[in-house]
């Protein structure tokens, strides 16, 4: 259980508002995770790694300047592995997740992006009701 | 190479972002997912501090003619909510709600080396590149 935390919340959705105008503003181009994933093998890699390789970097300094414990997910494998190529295949199928829909979709008001994230949004709290409540 | 370094920039602030807002803690995003007990509204902050910035910016940049590194954008060209993107959404959203782990996350998490994450991880770039052939199917 955690509690609301709406100032580190907005100071860091802050943050990701700048990375996306950054990334649109010069290079023309979505802050979408699992897009700038899906793309390595189709030859512009390099930008792609760079951007993911530095996502980590800036991740864990953060988490070591504030000296906060790594967060520790889920241990079952099986869940694990289900969990991953889930949301591996949706977020392809669905061209996109959190990042490219919820930041990038939503602020060009794209009607794809609001349809997926008002879509994953009530999936995910469906599957959590069920997995915490029901099961 | 200049691009580069704007995506090195970019990904940077990235990162920091999901960290400093306790993103990369999946108890948080999974606090955020169980509206029926103990509430955390914060994952909508986040979206909406970004939302806050992106919104205007991205409006005024997408007036340009071009990006000031880059030739041209490089935008999703695709407007119809189609199939594809429904049933995408729904399987993202079950993963998504499984563990409380998105793309963005779980990448950053490697860096810790816990084999939770290892396994998500490749269980996902499995998934990711596998969709990518079953898409035309649809």
């Amino acid at each position: 259980m955690t509690s609301f935390t709406p100032i580190s919340g907005l100071a860091g959705g802050l943050l990701i508002g700048l990375s996306a105008t950054l990334l649109l503003w010069g290079n023309g181009r979505i802050v979408g995770i699992s897009g700038i994933i899906g793309g390595i093998r189709r030859g512009d890699a390099l930008w792609r790694l760079g951007f993911l390789v530095a996502m980590g970097v800036g991740g864990m300094t953060v988490l070591w300047i504030s000296d906060a414990s790594l967060p520790a997910p889920a241990s079952d494998p099986l869940l694990l592995i289900i969990a991953g190529l889930l949301v591996g295949v949706g977020t392809r199928l669905g061209s996109g997740c959190t990042s490219g829909h919820g930041v990038c979709g939503l602020a060009r008001l794209s009607l794809r992006s609001l349809v997926a994230v008002v879509v994953f949004m009530a999936v995910a709290m469906a599957t959590v009701f069920i997995v915490r409540h029901v099961i | 190479m200049k691009q580069i370094g704007m995506a090195i920039l970019s990904g940077l602030l990235f990162g920091a972002g999901l960290a400093v807002s306790d993103m990369l803690n999946p108890d948080k995003v999974l606090g955020f997912l169980d509206i029926t007990s103990h509430w955390d509204p914060t994952l909508a902050l986040v979206m909406g501090g970004a939302l806050l910035i992106h919104l205007p910016t991205s409006r005024w940049i997408l007036k340009q003619s071009t990006p000031k590194l880059a030739s041209s954008f490089s935008l999703p060209a695709l407007t119809q909510i189609d199939r594809p993107l429904v049933v995408g959404a729904v399987l993202f959203g079950i993963g998504w709600g499984l563990v409380g782990l998105c793309p963005g996350p779980a990448i950053i998490l490697l860096g810790g080396g816990s084999s939770s994450v290892v396994i998500f991880v490749g269980a996902m770039l499995t998934g990711l590149w596998m969709a990518g052939y079953l898409k035309h199917k649809f």
